[in-house]
């Protein structure tokens, strides 16, 4: 089943145990919303998972579901992207890894572990990154030209 | 928190809360009791509590490195916590517990101190593996913190060639001595002999003959000693270089999957090979210079003050400013040269992607798409490089310059003494082929910083791998193992895999000599479990106990001789057919080789080799069809004799044919054994004592293949599914047999192309 251009609302809703529910003619799924590509294109194609592992909805566009439905699966999808942006590089332990950085982020100060350099991903150009933790956690760094001095150069003996 | 609790409450598990219900980071806390669970909120930093029930129940889910820590009762949720994972052992003690209180209340008893009979690790809360004190959890994530004085690491390794470097530091200071004497030798042929002539007296033959005979001889020292020296400290550094290849390499073996899994052949072979070499020309070149340029300024530094103190102090003024400068650039220089050693090999890594993967690259043409690729990588390298040499191209003249204006001053002020008639002019010509000496080696000395930092540089990457702690540790005190029996029983298994979680709470014991077989969509977690009961990977929770022994307590090595696996991808090194197939046994006997090849039903196609048991295989053994090569893997799994085998769809990759052979040879192997065999194909389970279904990471089914059909669950759907494919295929198959019946996969790699290969050659 697909969702392409405006329609009606989605039959989307919260139960009292907090998971989304959707009525897919008429019978009710329990579904998790999941983005095909967080990064390079995150308001397109995102499929409504069930418990079963099966997909009930693919939404080919974000920008066509009504509100309603949209709070509703942007409330589970913020969840599921924890992303913490990094603001500063306060410190690092070491410059060889694995290394334990205490960094400023959009969502409070934090100290994170960096197990390899290789964690260290770089999305389209080198300037964009997008760091794993050791415990998994994906901290992102949109543009390393925006940090401040500092943090730059602390950054740049791991790039 | 103490004063929430009534008297008589117990503590029994907690879990720290780091995230807020919007996803900031933050502190608070979820505290199970025997008798309520409470919940400190990060957010408004406030208690809240619901009394156990026995309808309350906890839930976890994880995604993306974020869990979720739900409570709900029969008809809502009650609370929702977010954790990130870096807390996930306790919050599945806290599920554990909780679990344990419900049972209780649902039996409606009282509830009583129960001790533990499990001990647990005193740091983070996981239960230890029986019978020991270490816990592997927190094993793992200890690593000692790596010092900036990378260089002086390797000490470890200069440490036994002590006596051999001493020997060598004497050679150098008797060197540097002996160099130091011609330039002595200046001031009387000056003063007695050269400035005399001037002013009108005779040469004295005698004189001249004693110190140019003297010059000659201190020359000859110095390059016997200079010999002596160079030939000392290169040995031994070459010796310290190779040493530490090997181990770099050695350790490298022992790390666990992984490590391999996160980082790149490329990169890998460029720390082995390029940067212990750079190492190796560092300690034997650069650094023995280095130490003789430090000795000659000392000794000349020396005797300057001696003959004259003034001019001394002047000629080693600008000495300070080339210390300082060397100091200001040291820095930037060696990120810089950091950044190119990481860029380069990203260059490599292009490069190690690209070559293994020729095929597709081929089959696709995108040859042009890799061509530029690689530039890009190198133009990065590039860029690296020229930002670095902006500061490096400075350096050297700027040294040189500061060498000039040295020897400007000391001509000023010399000239100045020399007038007054403080000094004579053999003095001063002394001094100027001193300091001559002097400045070239302050400049080759600004030229260590660079190969310094580059091999610190080096060292650095090469120590990254030795301090690598391996995921997979081998025990303190390794448990002994005597005759194995193959009894295997995984206990609440967990993994973990990143932030993904593969496999939870599995529980399965499997008796000596059973076959199970492994079922499930891929995904399901198979091929985690067989790396975990392999112990390529160790178990994030619970634990896997061969004959009742933890296997994290039993050495890597004793535990995997044990074991004799399968893979779909066999893996023949370069080497002759018997040395693979002898690999896990080295000195395994001819006759040895031969039966396992035999019972490997590997022994006929061998013989058709040219070169029989001593055909040579290449890397990836060309030249053997797929099913030759699985045959030869199970001759080498037979050979070693397991109590325990793995099959991890060991069938999958070749064509109905071949697989019945490879069956058969299976079929050899399996007897008697503890096997644990993956197969998409149900049908080569048909000989498994028990199926194990499995769906994402957990076992939802176990029986007999026909138990489970009668039970028409997850089995027969997928049982079902298949023998639906297998029909539709036969029938499509139908079609085309009667053309492709001449030319099957095996033949074509048999070197009997006369029988079919006609046709080709008109």
């Amino acid at each position: 089943m697909t969702l392409t251009t405006s329609s009606a609302p989605l039959p989307l809703s919260r139960n009292a145990f907090g998971r989304l529910v959707f009525l897919k003619d008429g019978a009710p799924h329990q579904v998790n919303p999941v983005r095909a590509f967080p990064l390079s294109a995150p308001l397109h194609g995102i499929s409504l998972i069930g418990e079963d592992g099966k997909e009930v909805l693919w939404i080919a566009d974000m920008e066509a579901v009504d509100p309603a439905a949209r709070a509703l699966l942007d409330e589970d999808l913020a969840a599921r992207e924890f992303q913490p942006l990094i603001e500063r590089i306060l410190s690092v332990s070491t410059f060889s890894v694995p290394s334990i950085w205490a960094l400023e982020t959009d969502r409070g100060p934090v100290q994170m572990t960096l197990k390899a350099e290789e964690d260290i991903r770089k999305l389209h150009g080198r300037q964009n990154l997008l760091i794993t933790s050791a415990d998994g956690v994906h901290y992102r760094l949109p543009d390393t030209n925006r940090l401040d001095k500092a943090s730059r150069k602390l950054l740049e003996r791991f790039l | 928190m103490r004063a929430k609790l009534n008297t008589l409450e117990n503590v029994l598990a907690a879990t720290p809360v780091d995230l807020t219900a919007d996803l900031r980071f933050g502190s608070g806390q979820v505290v199970l009791t025997s008798e309520r669970l409470l919940a400190f909120d990060p957010d408004v930093q406030q208690w809240s509590e619901w009394v156990l029930a026995p309808d309350l129940s906890l839930r976890f889910f994880d995604h993306g490195g974020v869990g979720s820590l739900e409570l709900h009762d029969s008809t809502r949720r009650l609370g929702l916590w977010r954790i990130t994972l870096s807390h996930q052992t306790a919050v599945l003690g806290l599920m554990q517990q909780f679990e344990r209180q419900r049972e209780r209340l649902l039996r409606n008893e009282a509830y009583q101190v129960v001790e533990d009979e499990r001990a647990l690790c005193p740091v983070c809360g996981s239960v230890l593996p029986p019978d020991s004190e270490e816990c592997p959890a927190c094993a793992r994530q200890q690593n000692a913190p790596t010092s900036s004085w990378v260089l002086l690491r390797l000490w470890r390794f200069a440490k036994p060639y002590k006596m051999q470097l001493l020997l060598g530091f004497a050679l150098t200071l008797c060197t540097t001595a002996a160099q130091l004497v011609a330039p002595y030798l200046t001031i009387p042929l000056m003063d007695k002999i050269l400035i005399p002539f001037q002013n009108g007296e005779k040469i004295d033959a005698g004189l001249v003959r004693f110190y140019l005979g003297a010059l000659l001889i201190s020359a000859l020292i110095a390059w016997l000693l200079g010999w002596a020296r160079t030939f000392v400290l290169a040995r031994v550094s070459e010796r310290i270089g190779a040493n530490l290849r090997t181990t770099t390499y050695n350790h490298l073996l022992k790390l666990s999957l992984d490590f391999y899994g996160s980082k790149r052949t490329g990169d890998l072979m460029a720390r082995i090979g390029a940067e212990t070499d750079r190492i190796n020309l560092f300690l034997s070149l650069n650094a023995l210079d280095f130490a003789t340029d430090v000795l000659m300024i000392v000794m000349t530094s020396a005797i300057l003050f001696s003959i004259n103190p003034w001019l001394a102090l002047v000629t080693l003024v600008p000495l300070p400013f080339i210390a300082w400068m060397i100091h200001t650039v040291r820095d930037k220089l060696r990120t810089g040269f950091e950044k190119i050693d990481r860029v380069w090999s990203e260059v490599t890594n292009v490069l190690a992607d690209t070559i293994p993967g020729i095929r597709v690259v081929k089959a696709f043409a995108q040859e042009q798409r890799e061509a530029d690729r690689f530039a890009a990588a190198n133009q990065v390298n590039l860029e690296a490089n020229d930002r670095v040499n902006k500061t490096w191209s400075l350096f050297t003249p700027t040294v040189t310059l500061l060498t000039e204006v040295g020897l400007l001053i000391v001509w000023a002020f010399g000239i100045y003494l020399v007038a007054g008639g403080s000094i004579t002019v053999g003095v001063l010509t002394a001094f100027i082929a001193y300091i001559g000496r002097f400045y070239t080696r302050l400049d080759s000395m600004s030229r260590i910083v660079s190969v310094t930092q580059k091999a610190a540089a080096g060292a650095k990457r090469i120590f990254d791998i030795l301090d690598h702690v391996s995921n997979v540790p081998d025990p303190v005190n390794p448990v002994k193992l005597g005759k194995v029996q193959g009894a295997i029983t995984m206990e609440n298994v967990g993994f973990r895999y990143g932030s993904r979680t593969v496999i939870k709470d599995l529980d399965l014991q499997i008796r000596p000599g059973e076959m199970i077989g492994l079922v499930g969509h891929s995904g399901s977690g198979k091929s985690t479990l067989v790396n975990l009961i392999s112990r390529f990977y160790d178990v994030t929770d619970g634990s896997i106990q061969l004959d009742g022994v933890d296997v994290r307590r039993i050495a890597v090595s004793d535990y995997r001789s044990n074991i004799g696996l399968v893979l779909q991808e066999p893996f023949l090194f370069f080497g002759t057919i018997a040395e693979n197939i002898a690999y896990g046994k080295p000195d395994a006997t001819r006759e040895e080789i031969v039966a396992a090849a035999r019972a490997a039903h590997a022994h006929e196609f061998i013989l058709r080799l040219p070169h029989g048991y001593d055909s040579l295989v290449g890397e990836r053994g060309q030249g053997l069809s797929g099913g030759e090569r699985q045959r030869i893997s199970i001759a080498r799994a037979l050979l070693i004799d397991p109590r325990i085998l793995i099959l991890d769809e060991a069938t999958s990759a070749v064509d109905t044919e071949t697989e019945k052979e490879i069956q058969r040879a299976l079929d050899n192997l399996v007897q008697g054994r503890t096997t644990i065999a993956i197969a998409h194909r149900l049908s080569t389970l048909r000989k498994a004592d028990r199926l194990v279904v499995m769906d994402r990471g957990e076992i939802v089914e176990v029986g007999s293949h026909d138990a489970l059909m009668a039970q028409e669950g997850a089995y027969w759907r997928l049982y079902m599914a298949q023998a639906r494919r297998a029909e539709e295929d036969a029938e499509a198959a139908g079609v085309v047999t009667a053309r492709a019946a001449g030319v099957t996969y095996d033949m074509q790699s048999l070197p009997k192309s006369h029988v079919d290969g006609s046709d080709e050659n008109r």
